[in-house]
């Protein structure tokens, strides 16, 4: 099987675009892979083949790469992808309690998609938010200050098709594909959404405002 | 007392920070495209700025690195530059919210940097994780290619520059510079042997600087106050100012620019002290590679040298305090789970060394463990340090060698209570409402 006539068309479009920007095309494999994924939900054999005919590097080179990133999925992600950071400090301070509790409340594992195809899990590794401990993320987008409870509440949103906004991100949630397509290096229009900064990334300025601390004059 | 210094972070209040109108006209990148590219390196080098991204190694130096004119051949290769914004270390969490906050910095400095290094084409490398910084990301260099701030003729200069984007896919390593070098060039992100060094052969075997986002949005500042004004903050050796990360269970964790030189005592005060009615016991000084400290170090200044003397490193001014309800076992535990998950399988010490700590570790903290599994930990990591390509290896030793170094005592009484001794629920968010 490969991609119907149109959807490569449109594939080799972006493609194209993407590897332009780059002084050799190589550089644009892992942008590529990001492309596919946002086409099928994972990097599929016909995405592997895809990045591999319009690089003119074989299959096996490109699936040596895609195997190496954890971001590539092997088979459909859900919708709604759900990362859980379960790295020391977000364990510590209750992303281990989530898990369990999420887990257990989906019945879903690490690594695996509801039959559905709404949800997936995924047991994160630091996810450089650590002042808004302990944190998920959805689709890549933030969603800080966890709770085992606010957690359940989101998945269930997330399954019945409510509005979910991230904490810090924009005012409406993208999918995985639709996030993935972002990360082949083609953004939608939601930068100006979501606020510059949030809660504890404006912790320190607020002190040095309070006292009025400044840096030295030039 | 030290007091704050927001430099980086004094626009984050406000709205419209991230975007070019409320970052302003680049006037720092057009007073460095006037200066000649050497004295632009030299105001660099004179300010003392050194690497925010963990080394430390001083940044006007490593651009110094870059050979200028043409090869022994008499061709020329393009230069790069090429930033490092892959910010996965445990614990490491300034540059997301600056790149989110005020992603102009980066960019401005992006220019100066190419301009110094003599540069036409710069890459920012940002892990891929983050949707949200990478939609302001490309936004602010759309901007700055609409204002005429990249792209050709910048300023009237002649000089040219392309900036890229560029989403990482989930790897630890890529942090590290040669595997990103690897991984931005299309292939599995795998360090390499050095030397050569990036500043010889680096993207593309040619001539590459590679900075961290900080480093890089720090130059701006230095360019349009002087070398002197940056010198002026911090200590002798260890000059400027730098964003202090607080996480874990003080009272207000968050991001604290301050010079170098700042104590954790005094960032603990402004943040509101420890979670009331608890005490520090461990923490890290700049995220999980950095070896432990505990309550006897909150006096050491925050600066490359006196963390070192120490014992530990400054690296990337992560710290994540730890109260006495955290078990240091479970602590270490998961650090060295992230390691093994981490370890990119090219060097045989980290490959091997962090799968079996990971298997010992687990044996320890279920209170199955001996005395004699401290003494093959310990093995494990001496025979893990110094002995792989890259720094990742070395960093899953710190926890196990501090660890076992300070509390060696909480390791045995796992065995004589036959399991953990913490419930962890108390160290939790929630654990005391």
């Amino acid at each position: 099987m490969s991609y119907a006539p149109e959807v490569r068309e449109r594939l080799e479009k972006d493609a194209k675009e993407i590897i332009g920007r780059y002084p050799k095309p190589r550089s644009a494999l892992l942008p590529l892979l990001h492309l596919v994924q946002s086409e099928d939900g994972y990097v599929s054999d016909d995405g592997h083949e895809f990045c591999a005919e319009i690089l003119g590097i074989s299959k096996a080179e490109v699936v040596g790469v895609s195997t190496f990133y954890t971001m590539y999925k092997r088979k459909p992600a859900g919708e709604y992808h759900v990362g859980v950071c379960i790295n020391a400090l977000c364990a510590v301070m209750g992303g281990d309690q989530i898990w369990e509790e999420l887990s257990e409340h989906t019945g879903l594992g690490h690594d695996e998609t509801s039959p559905d195809g709404k949800v997936s899990l995924e047991r994160l590794e630091c996810n450089a938010a650590c002042d808004f401990a302990p944190v998920m993320m959805v689709n890549w987008e933030f969603f800080d200050n966890q709770t085992p409870d606010s957690a359940k509440q989101l998945v269930d949103d997330l399954r019945d098709g409510k509005d979910v906004r991230p904490t810090r991100g924009p005012k409406r949630l993208c999918t995985f594909k639709e996030a993935s397509r972002i990360l082949a290096g083609l953004p939608d229009d939601q930068a100006g959404e979501g606020p510059s900064a949030g809660g504890p990334s404006l912790e320190g300025l607020k002190v040095a405002k309070a006292n009025g601390w400044k840096a030295p004059e030039a | 007392m030290t007091t704050l210094t927001p430099v980086l972070t004094a626009s984050w209040d406000r709205p419209d920070s991230f975007t070019i109108e409320g970052y302003g006209p680049y006037e720092a990148a057009k007073k460095a495209l006037g200066m000649d590219p050497d004295a632009v390196i030299q105001a660099v080098k004179d300010s003392g700025l050194r690497g925010r991204g963990g080394a430390g190694f001083p940044t006007g130096m490593k651009w110094g690195f870059i050979p200028q004119g043409p090869e022994k051949d008499g061709t020329t290769k393009p230069h790069y530059l090429v930033v490092n914004a892959d910010e996965s270390e445990p614990g490491t969490c300034k540059d997301i919210p600056l790149m989110m906050a005020n992603p102009h910095a980066l960019v401005e400095g992006v220019i100066i940097a190419s301009y110094a290094i003599r540069a036409n084409h710069a890459f920012i490398y940002v892990r891929g994780e983050v949707l949200h910084v990478i939609r302001r990301l490309h936004a602010a260099v759309r901007e700055a290619y609409e204002k005429g701030y990249l792209g050709t003729d910048i300023f009237g200069t002649g000089y040219n520059l392309e900036l890229v984007v560029h989403s990482g896919a989930g790897a630890y390593i890529c942090g590290e510079e040669t595997a990103l070098l690897d991984s931005l060039e299309g292939y599995r992100g795998q360090p390499r042997l050095k030397p050569p060094f990036p500043a010889i052969a680096g993207l593309y075997a040619s001539p590459t600087v590679v900075n961290n986002v900080e480093s890089v949005a720090s130059v701006p500042s230095i360019i349009a106050n002087g070398p002197d004004w940056f010198a002026s903050m911090g200590t002798e050796k260890s000059k400027g100012f730098g964003i202090f990360s607080l996480s874990g269970h003080v009272t207000r964790p968050g991001q604290y620019e301050a010079p170098l030189g700042i104590t954790l005592r005094e960032l603990i005060d402004m943040a509101g002290g420890v979670r009331k009615g608890h005490q520090v016991k461990f923490w890290t000084p700049g995220g999980s590679s950095t070896p432990i400290f505990t309550d006897e170090h909150l006096d050491v200044p925050l600066d490359f040298e006196a963390v070192g003397a120490k014992g530990s490193m400054l690296g990337t001014r992560a710290l994540m305090i730890f109260d006495e309800t955290t078990c240091v076992v479970r602590t270490v535990l998961r650090w060295t789970e992230f390691y093994a998950h981490e370890s990119c399988g090219k060097c045989t010490p980290c490959r091997e060394g962090t799968y079996w700590l990971k298997q010992v570790l687990k044996r320890l903290e279920a209170g199955q463990g001996t005395e004699e599994d401290l003494a093959t930990i310990t093995d494990i990591a001496d025979n893990i340090l110094g002995r792989s390509f890259c720094a990742l290896g070395d960093g899953a030793t710190s926890p196990i060698h501090s660890s076992v170094k300070y509390f060696r005592e909480e390791y045995l009484k796992h065995f004589e209570v036959g399991g953990c001794p913490f419930d962890p629920k108390k160290s939790t968010v929630w654990g005391d409402r």
